[in-house]
């Protein structure tokens, strides 16, 4: 029952997330910045327009933020939230996860291939390459919680099962430093890509979804929130320790660390400047280290 | 007695600094290395106590390395005399100071039982040759140094680290032992942790056996030898060679008496013929004589670490072999630095070297055939004993893989070096410069080698014998 | 093995990384300055009694490693005008990648290495690490002065084992290799003047006049 409030929870607040980060950053830049439910409005006037679809483009297009948007949800019922079991769970099934979200990714890139604009071909393939590097880092990182916790699913993973703080606090805090790169670069964040820039020649996401317009552009703007979410989701069932609390506790450590999240990325938005696109494969390299050193550390303590 | 072999080189080293006459310097040299030599003589009659809690004292091995030391300081600082007259671009105060801080280093390390007393004064030898090689100030012997710098650093801190792990391996000895003091861990040896031990031997030989130039840790040896001045480099050839094998034989002690014998010969020779490949294969060709003398450097200590690994006769071979080893390559430097101070340079093809110095050529094809180890000289002694004790374990292939690297070796060798001394003499190579003064320490030396070629006086091998069956070997 | 000396252990071998992954001089000399803090406040956290060795130990490896030494090689790279490091010659993602295996052989053989007081393995498998990541900064890399820096490293590593020995061995022999890092380190960084001063840069690179092949 509580799994099924979680979800929904999560379904709905994930447009949230994009608004704290803009609102933080704006904050920490001397201004106001736009109100926190900026994208529930945009989402909505977004989705009362009509859509404008390219006369050479194909069904890739159109499947391409349905797709996106679907693999999302059908994720999120892959994800334990807050320590509690997720909706569908079986042995293996973080594979599944980081699956489904490469399916989302998958469809976007045919998406923004099928229009033949060079623009969007770019981002796409800046998108897929950066994608392939940022995949072994979520990979590793599941490697380490399921050493840590011995348990082959997500809901164990991130359940009662993980260590505590006081037994494997570095390794947890490590794979928690590689969970948080692993979101900047799938959410499109800096310093792997700046929300905030209008040359098209410097984007990675926003200049893949250029062609995009109404109720698609509205799809996926609430799939790649809802993205956020859950690898929010992911680190706060990482770095929070819930443990055996009441559910009412666990579920406040989650949002709480979905806000932090939300903060902390507004926040290195503020601080940083974008990365040299030949410098993210290193940023990426250097993140698998992290995950890679807790297994090591993890499996030396085992031995 | 031995504070004193210590201190008297380092007192010697702060005077040569404070005083200010250039002449007076030179004087103080030769006296205080024969000083030294004095002091050492009679130390090898009469054995002096042990001092310092044990940590230092005269054991055989450390004797006959100090003793062999010492005589090349003195033949050195002759030569000094002679050289510091010629090329002496700052008033040699550096020069001096260094040099006799390098004898009190090397004093340090003969002397030392404690193993960490002996890595200090390995690092101080390392530390008192850098401002020697940089002597002559341009940008070749800059490139030297730096290489030398940062590959000694590396191996002195890889022994550092040996030496921490040997420290460890004692915990389970019994607590009244003297930590890594080189008789107690002998004594109680079976008792060491083996894994320690074994992890420490590893680090030990990669690190001293980059001081020592054991391929293929030896890149530095070519640059720095071609770039310093011939008596520093007669004395890293002979003097730090044996120091930095004095290091490795003290593992190779510790290793003997826990029975890990099995463990650590087989990494000696595997250097030990790496080594002699690498000194065959450059020196065919070599036309530059100090660079080419490093590569026989590389030779020699491979042959040392080859007895040393080989084991049974091989080791009092090897002892020898440091004795021979370090008269040759100070007799063939001191030769090399009389043709550079004539030409001003030894790169590039020397020819006619009989007409000009005839003096000089004498001793270098003297040279050349004790450094290759042919009779009457000394290494042939040590060499055929070494390739004996090879033959006799068993290890038929070795045995004439090291035959064969020997030949060619020789044939390199032989083709730079009497390219050198025959042919026409080109102008401008003055004969002024064969004084008695750079002859007096080379022609000693070629002496000693013929003497040692042919009998071995009793005491020295007595002492021989002493320090080989002290690491695990036994006589002829 | 207290946890905070685990802390900074694990602390240590990030900052191995950190300095495998920089491409800028100053942040990697800022990096191991960092690397000297931490290695100063582990005698403190490893010997939970405290005794005049422990802090004068800890004071002087702050002194020398945090102060002193990153002082000198900043001055140096002013001297020399450098600021970055070339590419080097394996690239900084295999650096790092390599680094990361070498901490792993590290991780791998320190069990086979045990401590006499059953202090758990991560002392020496740190200490292992630094050695190794230290000897992949010197040959991987171009410039004279980061070779310097994974000098330090190296010796950071012997520094980390010799605190265990603390019981046996005295002191002075930790005391030794502060000083032998401190004069090794002088004495490099006058002759990288040197080098600047007679070859217009500290690109190694440049150092290939002599040699046989």
């Amino acid at each position: 029952m509580t799994s099924w409030l979680c979800f929904g929870l999560a379904l709905v607040l994930a447009p949230l997330l994009p608004g704290v980060a803009q609102r933080t950053k704006s904050w920490l830049t001397g201004r106001r910045g736009p109100p926190v439910l900026q994208l529930y409005w945009d989402l909505a006037r977004l989705w009362r327009k009509g859509a404008v679809f390219s006369s050479v483009a194909g069904a890739s297009f159109r499947l391409g933020p349905v797709v996106f948007a679907a693999s999302g949800v059908a994720a999120a019922m892959l994800l334990p939230f807050a320590n509690n079991p997720a909706l569908i769970r079986f042995p293996g099934d973080f594979v599944a996860f980081a699956g489904v979200l490469a399916l989302g990714r998958f469809a976007l890139v045919l998406a923004a291939l099928d229009t033949g604009s060079s623009f969007e071909g770019m981002g796409a393939s800046r998108e897929a390459a950066f994608g392939s590097l940022s995949e072994p880092v979520l990979v590793l990182c599941f490697a380490a919680l399921a050493l840590a916790s011995q348990e082959l699913s997500l809901s164990g993973m991130l359940g009662p099962a993980l260590p505590s703080w006081w037994a494997a606090g570095p390794a947890l805090a490590m794979v928690g430093a590689g969970v948080f790169l692993v979101t900047l670069a799938e959410t499109g964040r800096v310093p792997v890509d700046d929300p905030a820039t209008h040359l098209e020649l410097t984007m990675i996401h926003e200049v893949m979804v250029l062609d995009h317009s109404g109720p698609d552009f509205a799809l996926i703007h609430y799939a790649a929130a809802l993205k956020l979410t859950l690898l929010g989701t992911l680190l706060a069932g990482v770095l929070v320790p819930a443990g055996q609390a009441a559910a009412v506790v666990r579920i406040a450590g989650w949002l709480g660390g979905l806000l932090a999240l939300a903060v902390a990325i507004g926040v290195v938005e503020s601080v940083m400047a974008r990365l040299r696109l030949a410098r993210v494969p290193q940023l990426l390299t250097s993140a698998a280290v992290l995950p890679g050193f807790a297994i090591i550390l993890l499996l030396s303590r085992a031995a | 007695m031995i504070l004193a072999l210590i201190l008297i080189p380092a007192l010697g080293a702060i005077g040569a600094y404070a005083h200010r006459q250039v002449a007076f310097r030179t004087a103080w040299l030769v006296t205080v290395a024969a000083v030294h030599l004095g002091l050492v003589l009679v130390a090898w009659n009469a054995p002096p106590q042990p001092v310092l809690g044990g940590w230092l004292a005269a054991d055989p091995l450390g004797l006959v390395v100090l003793g062999v030391v010492s005589a090349l300081f003195l033949a050195a600082s002759c030569y000094a005399v002679g050289y510091l007259r010629r090329e002496n671009p700052r008033g040699g105060r550096a020069f001096v100071t260094c040099l006799l801080a390098f004898l009190s280093a090397a004093s340090l390390v003969a002397l030392s039982q404690h193993l960490g007393v002996l890595w200090v004064g390995m690092e101080a030898t390392t530390l008192a040759l850098a401002p020697l090689i940089f002597h002559r100030h341009d940008r070749r012997s800059l490139e030297a140094v730096w290489k030398y710098l940062v590959l000694s650093s590396v191996g002195i801190a890889l022994a550092l680290l040996g030496t921490f792990f040997v420290a460890t391996a004692q915990f389970a000895a019994p607590a009244s032992d003297r930590p890594l003091v080189l008789a107690d861990l002998v004594r109680h040896a079976p008792s060491l942790h083996p894994s320690w031990l074994k992890a420490a031997f590893v680090f030990l030989i990669v690190g001293y056996g980059t001081k020592m130039g054991l391929a293929p840790l030896h890149s530095w040896k070519p640059d720095t030898y071609g770039e310093a001045p011939s008596l520093v480099g007669a004395l890293m050839a002979g003097g730090l060679t044996s120091l930095a094998f004095l290091g490795i034989a003290r593992a190779v002690q510790v290793m003997a008496a826990a029975r890990l014998a099995s463990f650590a010969e087989p990494a000696l020779i595997a250097f030990g013929l790496i080594s002699l490949v690498v000194a065959a294969a450059f020196v065919l060709g070599q036309s530059d004589l100090k660079r080419l003398l490093a590569y026989a450097s590389v030779e020699h200590v491979g042959l040392l670490v080859l007895g040393l690994g080989v084991g049974g006769a091989g080791v009092y071979g090897t002892v020898l072999h440091v004795v021979n080893n370090a008269l040759a390559k100070g007799l063939l430097f001191f030769a090399a630095g009389n043709i550079a101070l004539a030409t001003a340079s030894s790169q590039g093809p020397v020819r006619g070297l009989s007409r000009a110095l005839p003096r000089t050529a004498a001793l270098l094809v003297v040279g050349l055939f004790a450094a290759s180890g042919s009779p009457p000289f000394g290494p042939f002694v040590s060499e055929f004993l070494i390739l004996r004790a090879v033959l006799d374990q068993g290890h038929l292939f070795l045995g004439l893989a090291v035959i064969g690297l020997l030949l060619l070796i020789f044939a390199g060798m032989a083709k730079s070096i009497l390219g050198a001394v025959y042919g026409e003499a080109p102008a401008g190579l003055s004969r002024e410069v064969e004084d008695a003064w750079v002859l007096a320490g080379p022609a000693a030396l070629a002496t000693a080698l013929l003497v040692l070629g042919l009998y071995i006086p009793p005491a020295v091998g007595r002492a021989l014998l002493q320090a080989a069956t002290a690491m695990g070997g036994h006589g002829p | 093995m207290t946890p905070a000396g685990s802390l900074l252990l694990i602390a240590v071998v990030l900052t191995d990384f950190a300095v495998l992954a920089t491409s800028r001089l100053s942040t990697g000399i800022r990096t191991i300055g960092l690397q000297g803090l931490l290695l100063a406040a582990l005698p403190v956290a490893l010997h939970p009694a405290w005794s005049l060795h422990t802090a004068a130990l800890a004071v002087g490896t702050a002194l020398v490693k945090a102060g002193i030494l990153p002082r000198f090689l900043n001055w140096a790279i002013r001297e020399a005008n450098v600021r970055r490091e070339m590419e080097p010659l394996i690239g900084y993602g295999a650096s790092v990648l390599l680094g990361a295996a070498a901490v792993g052989v590290a991780f791998v053989v320190a069990p086979a290495l045990p401590l006499p007081d059953g202090r758990g393995s991560l002392l020496v498998a740190a200490a292992l690490a630094n050695v190794l990541a230290g000897l992949l900064v010197l040959t991987t890399r171009r410039k004279a002065l980061t070779q310097v820096v994974g000098y330090l490293m190296l010796e950071n590593g012997v520094f980390v084992f010799g605190l265990t020995q603390t019981e046996q061995v005295p002191f002075l022999l930790e005391l030794g290799v502060l000083l032998d890092v401190f004069v090794g380190v002088f004495i490099m960084g006058i002759v990288v003047f040197h080098i600047n001063r007679e070859f217009d840069s500290i690109s190694s690179a440049r150092l290939e006049e002599l040699k046989d092949i």
